[in-house]
Formats: C-alpha cells, structure tokens, sequence
C-alpha cells in the first residue's frame, strides 16, 4: 500500500469524521427537543416521542439509511448522498440521544423539582437550571459512549455507495488484492478515533460511580 | 412517483425465509457469543498476565471497530488461513466474536456485583458449597445481567443486516434481491424495516416475560 492509497483512505477517514459531527451536532439539537418532549406531561406530546424512540431503537441503522437514502427523493427532496446519509444520521441519534436524555432527567432526584417549585422558579427555569445541568452530569458517560457507536455507524453510509472510510477500504482493497492489510489499516484508523473516547466515557463513568458512592 | 407495493407482496414468500434466516443468524450468532463471553470471564479471572491482556485487546478491538470492517475483515482473512467457509457461516461467525466481545464485559459485571460478603454470609448461614453458588451467586449474576444481555440480543439481531455486505442469506439480502428485480427500493426496503421493527418488539416482549417468569423475586 503506496501514499497514494493511504491518502485516498485519509480522505475517507475525514468524511466518516464529518459525517459523525453532523449527525452528533443534529442529534443534540433534535435529541434535546426529544427529551423534552418525552417527560412532557401531555401523552400528545409524550407518545409520538415514544414511537419515534421506539422505530429508530428497533430497527437497523442500515435500513434506516436506506429509507431515507430512496425515500426523501419520493417526497420530492433530490438531495446527495451525503445529505440523505447526514439526515438518516440525524435521526437515529436525536432518538438515541433522546432516550438517553430522557433516562437521565428522570434520574435527577424529584426534591429538586419541588425544592424549586418551592422556591418559586417558573417552570423553563426549572428545567433549565435546576434539573437539567444535572441530569446533563449523569447522561454524559451514555452520550460519550453512543458517540462511539455513532462514528461506527458511519461506516454503514458505505453500503449506500457513500466514499467514507469503509467504502474507501473496499476500493482500495480492490485494487491492490491486500485486503488484510488494508481492512486491518482501516479498523486501526476506526481505533484510533474510538478507542479514547471509550477511555473517556470509561472514566466519566467510574467518577460518576465514586459520586454516587459518596 | 407511485408506491407499488404489490411486487413486494409478491415476493412474501422469499421475505418470510429471510425473516427465519435472520432469526437464525441471530440466534447462532448469541450462542457462539454467550461461549466467547463466558470463556473470556474465565480467562480473565484466573488473572493470568498475557492471557487477560489478550482477551482485553480483543474486546477493545471488537468495541472501537465497526462490524462492518469486522466482517469483512474475517471474510477475507479465513480463506487466506485456508478455512473455506459459505458466507453465511462467516457470518455468524462475526456476530458470536462481535457480540462475545460485548458478552465479556455484561458477564464480568454480574460477576463483579455479587459482592464477596455474600457468599461468606451464605456459608455462614450454613448452606452447602454449591447451594451458595446456585442461589447467592448464580442467580442473582443471572439477574443482574439478563437486561443487559436481551438489549445486546436485540442489537446483534439488528446488526445481522449488515451480514449483507458478504452476501449471507439473511432479511436485508433477500431484500436487495427483490430490488434488483423490481427497482422498487423504498417500498422494500420500508416492508424489512417494518418487519425488523415487529421482530424486535416481539423479541423484547418475549425477553422481558423470560425474564419477569426465570428471574423475578421469590415471593414467599
């Protein structure tokens, strides 16, 4: 394996990288709306969110790329690959993100929510201030390590025909009969970038345990 | 643009035995990873150096790759250390070490839960060696891990549709069949989300009766 094919695999690698940003970016964005939605009060707002958890949690990722990737240009939208892929992403991350969110607003000891009511906040300050910096302390091992899967994830936009780091693997590996060395050099690229955010969760975790302890 | 479902009913019959294929491959998948799994707790309590060293590098391996570049990585990789294998066996074979991976760390953390006074309580309390394994160690491991391990039965049955990038007979390939004969992409692709939508939800239904009848409290 030449520079030339490295590059070509940097190349990939930078586009599995962006995919990842973009899909965490909207994740948060429509994760938070999700949770939100989720612990709402009224089963209007709290069952669609439900479902919308429910479908992305039960089924694969794959099949959710593949239903966007020949679904959004049915509802008109011609968009590229990498937008369908990115909007797929999305998706999947802000119900992923959602229930992770959800699980960890409703983890936040309910005095907190009283001692506020108590203290006479209105209800966005509630959330905002009192329950939410909390609940964001004990959701981020989860969201660390679903930001591990979401960059795994990724290397699926492969089986749509999208250039990121796996279909990159594939092409290179075509070409110069070394498939070994060249899925091996792909699965350390995918290490390299998992691999300390793994450490990372790890270690919230255990602080949050030693936290919990005390 | 018209939906034409039609050609997917069709082709109900092909749909179902990708349907038990998945299934398959899930099932023998869980069962290769719940041997790896307990095989590498064994290893590593017996807290020998290199040999937990090994089956740490392996689960962070298997953790911080995709499966895709793993499959493809074992596709590759038995036939040129001369086992030839039909893809479906391949396969499988990626989701019991995919899965074992993850198996090793749910198992090591149940065994780790039984905290070490129990087991003295229990001898205390004069139980027999064994009846302290059974019911102070066992079960409660059992209990503790069984939530954890229905999602990761749940996620390897997900993760089979990647099995289609080597071609393996499972719901998503059969799927792109249909689809090279028809062109008819969103409509199959909508029916197999749908259908692995329902084998979730009944797989997880399922699971959660296992477990409320094997694992609930003793009531008396």
């Amino acid at each position: 394996m030449g520079i030339q094919e490295l590059t070509y695999l940097l190349q990939g690698l930078l586009w599995t990288l962006l995919l990842t940003v973009i899909g965490f970016v909207g994740g948060i964005l429509f994760g938070m709306v999700v949770a939100l939605l989720r612990v709402s009060p009224s089963p209007w707002l709290r069952i669609p969110m439900i479902c919308w958890i429910g479908v992305f949690q039960g089924t694969p990722l794959l099949m959710q790329l593949f239903v966007a990737y020949f679904g959004l240009p049915l509802l008109g939208f011609n968009l590229p690959a990498w937008a369908a892929v990115s909007i797929a992403l999305t998706a999947h991350a802000s119900a992923f993100l959602g229930e992770i969110w959800r699980g960890a607003i409703q983890a936040v000891p309910g005095g907190q929510t009283e001692a506020a009511n108590a203290l006479g906040l209105p209800g966005w300050s509630r959330m905002v201030d009192v329950v939410m910096p909390q609940a964001f302390k004990l959701s981020l091992p989860a969201t660390v390590g679903f930001l591990v899967q979401l960059l795994k994830g990724t290397s699926l936009a492969a089986i749509v025909g999208f250039i990121e780091l796996t279909r990159a693997g594939t092409i290179v590996s075509n070409q110069i009969y070394k498939p070994l060395l060249v899925f091996g050099v792909v699965g350390a690229l995918y290490c390299v970038m998992c691999w300390p955010l793994s450490l990372w969760g790890r270690r919230l975790e255990q602080r949050l345990a030693v936290g919990a302890a005390r | 643009m018209t939906l034409d479902f039609s050609v997917v009913a069709d082709a109900w019959k092909s749909l179902l035995f990708g349907t038990l294929g998945t299934l398959f491959l899930a099932f023998s998948g869980m069962a290769i990873a719940m041997v790896v799994g307990v095989l590498g707790v064994v290893v590593l309590r017996m807290q020998m150096r290199i040999p937990s060293l090994l089956v740490t590098l392996f689960v962070e391996i298997v953790r911080n790759t995709p499966f895709l570049v793993q499959i493809f990585f074992l596709f590759f990789a038995l036939p040129l250390a001369g086992v030839r294998l039909n893809p479906t066996v391949t396969a499988i074979l990626a989701l019991g070490l995919n899965g074992g991976a993850y198996a090793i760390e749910i198992i090591r953390g149940g065994v780790e839960s039984i905290p070490k006074g129990q087991t003295e309580a229990g001898l205390a309390l004069g139980l027999h060696k064994h009846e302290v394994f059974r019911l102070i160690v066992l079960v409660p491991a059992l209990r503790a891990i069984f939530p954890s391990l229905a999602s990761q039965f749940i996620l390897l049955t997900l993760t089979t549709a990647i099995c289609t990038s080597i071609s393996a007979y499972e719901l998503t390939s059969v799927g792109q069949r249909i689809e090279a004969e028809t062109f008819r992409s969103f409509e199959v692709y909508f029916t197999l989300t749908t259908i692995y939508l329902v084998i979730s939800l009944v797989t997880m239904w399922l699971l959660a009766a296992l477990g409320r009848w094997a694992f609930s409290y003793p009531q008396r």
